[in-house]
């Protein structure tokens, strides 16, 4: 048996019946990254130590028969964007780079309140801002899939280390696609939760009216595990909300009969990948005979959601990255004569070029002379999207659509960033209009993964979740497990 | 068009220092996104309401109870430079 080709499902069952002990687990996995890590660079640091300890912990506690948590002895990495108490949390910025956080975040409490244990911080791009994990301060990570090209990002390493068996499910950010496109182009199944669902708390925040933690597995059980065990109201951030209890795993087996799926008539006008579009329309075959009904809706406003995005991201950006001043905590530049100085060659020097642009891209939607032209205007924008998808959602379970219209791109080559954002056409609506989806794999074009998006509505996490999993057991590429 | 003096401004505003090389290169980089970001402006928003938030009008209030907070310790650890338990500074007043 290789442990590391197990689900977290299964790992969990075979630590019950005392078939593995959690340091069984876990040093299969430090191995495997310790394996790969040279090529991949999907950690910034891997926290073996710790990893071990609480493995010891959790196997105490099996024999002492005490009751365990639901992430009990499973291997979990999280993006390094969000805060660990006492260890390194960098966002891949020179800005925060022996940054050592002195509180933890929620869903970092609740992993561990679930005893899962934590393998690493992964890789990303600087702050979250990017599409090809290439921006790290740390250095790129690789696809495993096709170590010439890029898993995707931001949360590429988080997405990269559980395609590679790294660690078995992992915790990303999703801003505007940064956890779906990431798991369409490595493989797997990544999940963008509602916007409210999931405490952000401790999560650096770059765009905080888009950001939402998320997570991604090798299959739909594992992401709806992880999910589950993070999943709800927390005092400390007042726009999650309380939705009482989830019971994802009770019940997202329930089947997709009379399940209604729309498919969005603009997306079939955006220029997608030929051979991507085929495995959308057998996907729908697929839908069709598990008793679901596909019809046509209409998303009208869908063209404007890149522009929309980019202004409000942007603005947001600027405000959030203002508090990097250099002076409680992170970088500070070693040359300066005034307190201006302090601040401006801080910034110049531990912020990336990606990040400067973004920084003053929002600088000026923000200013006095451009605020109503750009920033108001996308903000009355993104109420007209949010609209479709409302009316949408009247009639309609779910929504579907590629994740990506196109394969990952290759690796540290020149790559234009306005090509770069336009793969984003799928997935920045759902953040704007704080509702919840899922990229499922849906079968490959060459060895290069494709993705499906299923989006459902506000806190229509469990129809995703029904459909997805449906989906796997039913098309060739998935499992269950 | 945006002009290098409007960079230069911009780049105060956010406290970056930015050089002339990359100011011909924000230059490129901002008509393109302007010209991304000005497709908007066909759109008639008319009364339309703006969306800060997806969550708008529901900020629970809670009650005002002291408790404990992060140690100081473990805040100090972070900053550049600290003297006495305290973040250094440079004097800012006379």
């Amino acid at each position: 048996m290789d442990i590391i080709e197990l689900s977290a499902m299964e790992m969990k069952t075979k630590l019950k019946n005392r078939e593995l002990s959690a340091r069984d687990i876990v040093e299969a996995h430090l191995e495997r990254i310790e394996e790969r890590e040279g090529e991949l660079n999907a950690f910034i640091t891997v926290t073996e130590e710790k990893a071990l300890e609480i493995a010891d912990k959790i196997d105490r506690k099996m024999k002492d028969k005490e009751e365990l948590g639901i992430l009990a002895g499973i291997p979990i990495g999280i993006k390094d964007n969000i805060i660990t108490y006492g260890i390194k949390t960098t966002c891949a910025s020179r800005m925060l780079k022996d940054f050592i956080p002195p509180y933890e975040s929620t869903v970092v409490e609740r992993v561990i309140e679930e005893d899962g244990i934590i393998l690493g911080k992964t890789n990303l791009d600087e702050f979250a801002i990017g599409s090809l994990t290439d921006t790290s301060y740390f250095g790129a990570t690789r696809n495993p899939v096709d170590l010439d090209r890029s898993p995707g990002g931001s949360s590429g390493g988080s997405t990269a280390a559980v395609k590679a068996g790294e660690v078995a499910i992992s915790l990303g950010s999703d801003t505007g696609g940064s956890i779906r496109q990431p798991a369409s182009y490595c493989g797997v199944v990544g999940i963008k939760p509602t916007y409210g669902l999931i405490s952000r708390y401790g999560l650096v925040a770059v765009a905080n009216s888009l950001d939402q933690i998320g997570v991604s597995g090798r299959n739909v059980l594992d992401a709806a595990l992880m999910l589950e065990a993070i999943a709800g109201y927390d005092k400390k951030d007042s726009t999650s909300v309380d939705m009482g209890p989830v019971n994802y795993l009770e019940n997202l087996k329930e089947g997709i009969e009379g399940m209604k799926i729309g498919l969005p008539k603009e997306y079939m006008n955006i220029d997608i990948e030929p051979g991507i579009k085929d495995k959308l329309m057998k996907a729908i075959k697929i839908f069709e005979s598990l008793g679901a009904k596909v019809e046509e809706i209409s998303l009208p406003n869908t063209e404007w959601a890149l522009s929309t995005y980019y202004v409000i991201a942007a603005s947001e950006i600027t405000s959030n990255l203002s508090r990097f001043d250099g002076i409680r905590y992170g970088y500070r530049a070693k040359e300066y004569e005034t307190l201006d100085e302090l601040y401006i060659n801080t910034r110049t020097k531990a912020f990336g070029r990606e990040v400067k642009r973004r920084i003053l891209a929002g600088t000026y939607f923000l200013s006095n002379k451009h605020v109503e032209e750009y920033y108001k205007k996308a903000l009355r924008m993104r109420t007209l999207i949010k609209e479709d998808f409302d009316k949408a959602f009247e009639k309609y379970d779910i929504i579907l659509s590629p994740t990506t219209p196109n394969l990952p791109f290759k690796q540290n080559v020149d790559n234009d960033p306005f090509i770069m954002a336009k793969s984003d056409i799928f997935t920045v609506p759902v953040n704007l209009a704080g509702i919840c989806a899922m990229s499922i794999p849906c079968g490959h074009i060459g060895k290069l993964p494709v993705g499906l998006q299923i989006i459902g509505d506000r806190f229509g996490e469990l129809n995703i979740l029904k459909a997805g999993y449906a989906f796997e057991r039913h098309s060739s590429i998935g499992g269950d497990k | 068009m945006i002009t290098k003096d409007e960079i230069r401004n911009m780049a105060e505003l956010c406290k970056l220092n930015i050089s002339e090389e990359e100011i011909e290169r924000f230059m490129e980089d901002f008509s393109r996104i302007l010209q991304y970001v000005d497709r908007l402006k066909v759109m008639d928003t008319d009364g339309v309401k703006p969306t800060y938030h997806i969550m708008s009008g529901t900020q629970p209030l809670r009650d005002d109870v002291v408790k404990d907070s992060m140690s100081r310790e473990d805040v100090i650890k972070n900053a550049p430079e600290e003297q006495y338990g305290y973040f250094k500074l440079l004097k800012v007043m006379d």
